[in-house]
């Protein structure tokens, strides 16, 4: 394996670890606030489709990009209409949810466009373009240095910006802000911030739109990334930011890295069909399955005990 | 204090949740520019309307009723299990070890063998969920979702590198010998002037789920064991006082479920494929947790769900024939059933509750 | 009590002609089929502390989180300082300057003591101001009320008399000129008890107005300038502190004279049943909370345990019904029992002859959803007698039992098909008593065999539990109820901090000695 090689593995996991990490940041918000989402591959696929298919229709991916986002935020909403107003489970709606999405994503795309659940491909025009600075072109040829900065700094597009801006940003929320306060509380002890005057419902349902933008945003660039929309295109993914967000114990910065790992282990999955240790040889669907694995392995306790927040998965009933 | 009739709790609210349901997938037909009115008659008319429809839907059926139960029984000791297309995938590599390691005289040996090959595998499968749930504390959701995914791999493995038949290309299993075909319904009806659908995959094992039905319900309520599953569900620091050990019941209850998840095996690895493939429980497991809470956890709700849902399959394939409406319609409408009676129960229950509440203060006036 | 209550009282005898810090009005609520308050109204002048008694499920807390607007009032109208407010959330309330101490705190256990006093009452959007100007305020108001609390320690780390503190504080840092607490003495010490009545002494002579909601007639006398009594959602009467008597109290909660005198012969014990040694236990946190304690129980006599709760009963029944381990020897009938765990349970315990009547008997000694027949034999749903065969109960056969015992018990509805959710406190209580009684055991452990029972249940009760003895079985009795403990028990031993403080008998001691020694002082101290 060879330097560039290196480079280009470490290129993609960052290409794959941008969903995961967007998808992770949403599931860090909605169940620090209580509210336990596995439905978030359930917004990912919405967002995917309706961005894909908007973007066809109107020739931009910055309207494809809206529509993403509304998308996974009706799913949010329909979440909080379960699990928020009506006090309903929260797993089941989750579950509901995502084979809402896994429905009704191929039923509806089959009727507009008539592609078997498929939508058009997307134009390069109809993508987001990556962003190849001078700077970087310039030193590419400098050994070393050149071409990690080439395929590493830049070649990415904007929504892989936003979601490692959206680490700092949302540790700086969380934690130092009046709304990170309450939005923790509501997670760990929702009566105390009801009791203090504070609407428990109302932090709740912003921490599910927070979740539904970031979902819409990491749907969306799967349909740009992949040029489009094609039926179960999620492929687990809000499930891995799952496990990626218990692997981080639900903090920001954490599910930066644990995101990175999980990108990693997949680019090396694509990239080798198997690996060899010595005689032995590791099987690609270990690779594949190595996230989960570790997720196991971390609930177990084995590694660190991951401790959610308390108040998670309980509707918030007033005490008599 | 209870504010509604038992039969309320039990038919009513289930019924105006289905309803809804129901409801809601019309307009979803209506939306993509079909009638619904024409998409139902298409499906009872393809579900019910020949022996083959009802071969097919019964055998989809037959699926239902072992994960609905396998679902259910962990949710008597509330533990969501959503694990059962995991445990099912297991339990089919279960079943084809059993059928392609020995050469089978007959079927009615071959399937008790398979029947605890399957149990077992899902079992085990269930077991380290279980195991991690009662002495570390992980939560069983997560895990069981996580061994879905593991499941899937080692799958995909196993039939790649140590049961594909050399020089196929297929990444499936070799078939299995002929003493482990089981009867289907054309084969059983026989005898009896009866001519079934000779294609239709229903078989013999559609009667071993009704017997499980049946044992589910003397387990669950008849039994000491049973008696200790429900009381942990109900109250697990009561259970705790009685003398009920925790560990024991979780995994008990995990190791009934996975083993029921894992005997659907019988029904589309044996029965009907007569070969272990790739993705052979094609979603069953998760069926089996809308059959579980449509069933409310009883015997008789979950067979009522599993035909109800047999129904759709086969109706939804025929929709996608005929109508050229997808087959993922059934996943929305099963997506919508989940949502309805599951979690958005409250939505339901409470105003009928209030009516209760009204209606009982005007008798005593 | 010091002189500045004196003065407080003083003070407030004389402006009557300003108006009431707090009025309500007709004041209702129902919860679904059952009314919890009913056309309540009562008025609290400015500056005094107001208590407001009666039995468990009387409507109190309801009537208070009405005016904290945790819920909304079906009927009334509510006025601050003769002004008509509307308290639709807690957020008015707070605005209406009333602070609230619920009886389980409102705090987040993994915050620190001043992220959870400004939460709800930060000052902007960042939190480093609001926590500088927390910090500060904080200092003050813990140098004027005594309430010093370290305000960086997080809540799960403070014990119990300091997450109180916090409670109060918050609702200081919110500028609450009207203090209600639910019954705040419940969890403390008498010593921390102590102290927090001087800190709301220290309130009122500030011009606070407190309400006290609390169940125990002593700190209604000793704290209270008036007082209000409620049973069953009513208010039944307000009068001044000084002008009545625990006697005329005790009547106005229960609606008649209490006789809480039973009826016993004197005990006559026979061999020793249980037999204690150097107990030891420890908590899931590993807080050793029994510490070497060491008694015998015998055959044919009660032995009552007092103390404030949370002083290590509880782990004490716990360790003996099964459910916790510990260490040291407890011999049954002679015989060691195992404390590991490893060996043991609640249904080994049973084998020993050892009934368990819990503390708790939503969460432990009942499963609510199940019918009254399941109850009835939860935990000994194993005994053969309960079996069809080898592998099915005896379902029916549990239904004529239970239909049996419910008729001799007198639990009402006497229908084993219902739920027991269903059954009032007192009814779901004798389910309990019917079920660890009727197996016949050696020894009963029995935990506030009264608490939430209304009063005609009570005396039923009692008179079970003597019969027992008369029976000849041994009991152990823990309550915290003094005046349960008194008629009951034959002898009494007193618990404190995890020990045991003394052992006395009933007839040579009284309420005075026993507090004292439940304040964890001995006799030399006092």
């Amino acid at each position: 394996m060879d330097y560039l090689t290196v480079i280009q593995i470490l290129d993609s996991a960052l290409r794959l670890a941008t969903p995961l990490l967007l998808t992770c940041l949403a599931g860090l918000f909605s169940e620090r606030a209580g509210v336990v989402d596995i439905g978030l591959e359930a917004k990912l696929l919405a967002a995917a489709f309706l961005s894909g298919a908007v973007a066809h229709t109107t020739g931009s991916i910055w309207i494809g990009l809206g529509a993403g986002v509304a998308g996974s935020l009706a799913f949010s909403m329909l979440h909080g209409l379960a699990s928020i107003t009506f006090k309903g489970d929260q797993l089941i709606s989750g579950v509901a949810l995502n084979f809402l999405a896994a429905g009704l994503t191929v039923v509806i795309g089959q009727a507009w466009f008539k592609l078997g659940g498929r939508t058009p491909s997307l134009t390069p025009d109809e993508r987001f373009s990556s962003w190849e600075p001078s700077f970087t072109e310039a030193m590419s040829h400098i050994p070393v240095i050149g071409p990690a900065a080439d395929e590493l700094i830049a070649g990415h597009t904007v929504l892989t910006y936003i979601a490692l801006a959206a680490v700092p940003l949302s540790w700086w929320v969380l934690f130092r802000t009046r709304f990170g306060l309450r939005l923790r509380a509501v997670g760990e002890n929702p009566s105390a911030v009801d009791t203090a005057g504070v609407s428990v419902v109302a932090l709740r349902y912003a921490a599910l739109v927070i979740a539904g933008v970031l979902c819409g945003l990491a749907g969306t660039y799967l349909a740009s990334l992949a040029a489009g929309f094609v039926k179960d295109m999620s492929a687990g993914r809000g499930y891995i930011a799952l496990a990626a967000l218990i692997f981080a114990k639900w903090r920001p910065w954490y599910a930066l890295y644990a995101t990175l790992l999980f990108g990693l282990l997949e680019a090396i999955g694509n990239r080798y069909q198997s690996i060899s240790v010595g005689d032995f040889v590791i099987p690609v669907q270990f690779m594949q399955a190595l996230p989960y694995i570790l997720t196991v392995i971390i609930l177990a306790g084995f590694v660190g005990k991951a401790i959610p927040p308390r108040a998670g998965g309980q509707p918030y009933v007033k005490e008599r | 204090m209870s504010k509604m009739p038992k039969w309320a709790d039990a038919v009513l609210i289930p019924l105006i949740s289905i309803l809804l349901a129901f409801f809601f997938s019309g307009l979803v037909i209506m939306a993509i520019g079909k009638d619904p009115i024409v998409a139902i008659k298409t499906m009872v008319q393809g579900a019910f309307g020949s022996t083959q429809g009802i071969g097919y839907t019964l055998y989809y059926a037959t699926n239902f009723i072992f994960t609905g139960l396998s679902v259910a029984v962990a949710y008597h000791a509330r533990l969501f299990n959503i694990g059962s297309e995991g445990q099912a995938t297991l339990g089919g590599l279960g079943v084809a070890v059993v059928c392609l390691a020995v050469p089978w005289p007959h079927w009615t040996l071959a399937l008790p063998a398979a029947m605890i090959g399957g149990a077992a595998f899902g079992a085990a499968w269930a077991f380290i969920p279980a195991y991690l749930q009662a002495k570390r504390g992980s939560h069983i959701v997560i895990t069981t979702i996580m061994f879905n995914f593991i499941a899937s791999a080692l799958m995909g493995y196993v039939l790649l590198n140590v049961l594909k038949v050399p020089g196929s290309m297929a990444a499936e299993s070799a078939n299995f010998g002929p003493g482990a075909h089981l009867p289907t319904f054309h084969e059983m009806l026989a005898p009896f002037g009866i001519n079934f659908n000779k294609n239709a995959p229903a078989n013999v094992s559609f009667l071993v789920a009704l017997l499980a039905c049946v044992v589910f319900y003397f387990l669950i309520w008849r039994t000491r064991l049973g008696y200790e599953i429900r009381a942990f569900g109900q109250s697990d620091t009561a259970a705790h006082y009685a003398g009920i050990n925790r560990v024991r019941i979780v995994i008990i209850a995990m190791l009934i479920s996975g083993a029921l998840a894992g005997l659907m095996a019988i029904n589309n690895v044996m029965g009907e494929a007569e070969r272990l493939i790739d993705n052979a429980v094609e979603g069953a497991g998760f069926i089996g947790i809308a059959v579980a809470l449509m069933g409310r956890n009883h015997p008789i709700g979950i067979f009522l769900a599993a035909i109800l849902f047999g129904f759709l399959y086969q109706g939804g394939a025929e929709l996608a024939f005929w109508e050229s409406i997808p087959r993922e319609l059934i996943v929305v409408i099963q997506g919508l059933v989940i949502l309805f009676t599951g979690a958005l129960d409250n939505m339901v229950r409470a105003p009928l509750e209030k009516l209760f509440i009204a209606l009982d203060k005007k008798k005593e006036a | 009590m010091s002189v500045q209550t004196d003065k407080g009282r003083q003070e407030t005898a004389a402006p009557t002609a300003s108006a009431p810090a707090i009025e309500l009005r007709g004041i209702s609520k129902a919860f679904g089929p059952v009314q919890a308050n009913k056309d309540i109204s009562i008025r609290v002048e400015k500056g005094t502390i107001h208590g407001i008694i009666g039995e468990n499920g009387a409507g109190k807390s309801t009537l208070m989180s009405i005016l904290y607007g945790f819920y909304k009032a079906d009927a009334g109208e509510i006025f601050i300082d003769g002004q008509k407010v509307d308290i639709t959330d807690s957020q008015a309330a707070i605005s209406a300057g009333i602070g609230m101490v619920f009886q389980h705190f409102k705090l987040v256990e993994n915050f620190t003591v001043l992220e959870n006093v400004i939460l709800g009452a930060e000052d902007g959007g960042l939190l480093k101001p609001s926590i500088a100007k927390a910090r500060k305020l904080l200092k003050q108001l813990s140098d004027e009320y005594e309430l010093s609390v370290d305000p960086d320690a997080l809540i799960e780390d403070l014990s119990v008399g300091h997450q109180q503190r916090v409670e109060i504080l918050k609702a200081l840092y919110r500028q609450a000129d009207i203090l209600i607490l639910d019954e705040p003495t419940g969890v403390l010490t008498p010593a921390e008890a102590d102290h927090l009545f001087r800190i709301l002494d220290g309130l009122r002579a500030e011009g606070k107005t407190i309400i006290l909601i609390t169940h125990k007639l002593r700190e209604i006398m000793e704290s209270t300038d008036t007082v209000s009594v409620m049973r069953r959602g009513e208010m039944t009467a307000t009068v001044k502190t000084a002008e009545t008597s625990p006697e005329q109290l005790a009547e106005l909660m229960v609606g008649r004279k209490v006789l809480l005198r039973v009826d016993k012969a004197a005990a006559t014990p026979g061999a020793p049943i249980l037999e204690v040694e150097n107990l030891r236990v420890k908590d899931d946190q590993g807080v050793e909370r029994v510490k070497g304690i060491s008694f015998e129980v015998r055959a044919g006599e009660i032995l009552g345990i007092a103390g404030v709760s949370g002083n290590g009963q509880t782990e004490l029944l716990e360790v003996l019904g099964g459910m916790m381990d510990g260490t040291g020897t407890i011999r049954m009938n002679g015989e060691e029992i195992d404390l590991t765990g490893k060996y043991s349970d609640g249904k080994s315990r049973r084998a020993r002859g050892i009934a368990h009547v819990p503390e708790d008997r939503h969460d432990e000694g009942l499963i609510l959803e199940f019918q009254a027949w399941e109850n009835m034999v939860f935990g000994y749903h194993n005994a053969p007698e309960y079996q069809k065969n080898a592998l099915l109960m005896d379902n029916a056969g549990i239904k004529a039992m239970t239909q049996k015992s419910m008729d001799k018990f007198d639990v009402r509805p006497p229908n084993p098909l219902l739920e027991a959710k269903s059954f009032s406190g007192g009814n779901q209580q004798k389910i309990v008593l019917a079920r660890e009684i009727e197996r016949n055991p050696d020894l009963l452990l029995i935990g506030q065999p009264t608490r939430g029972v209304d009063i005609g249940a009570i005396e039923f009760i009692h008179q079970q539990i003597v019969a027992l003895r008369d029976e000849g079985k041994a009991i152990l009795l823990v309550s915290v109820e003094l005046d349960e403990i008194m008629s009951l028990s034959d002898r009494i031993a007193v618990m404190f901090d995890g020990k045991i403080m003394g052992e006395r008998l009933p007839s040579e001691t009284n309420e005075g000695e026993l507090g004292l020694l439940m304040a964890g002082m001995t006799g030399e101290d006092a």
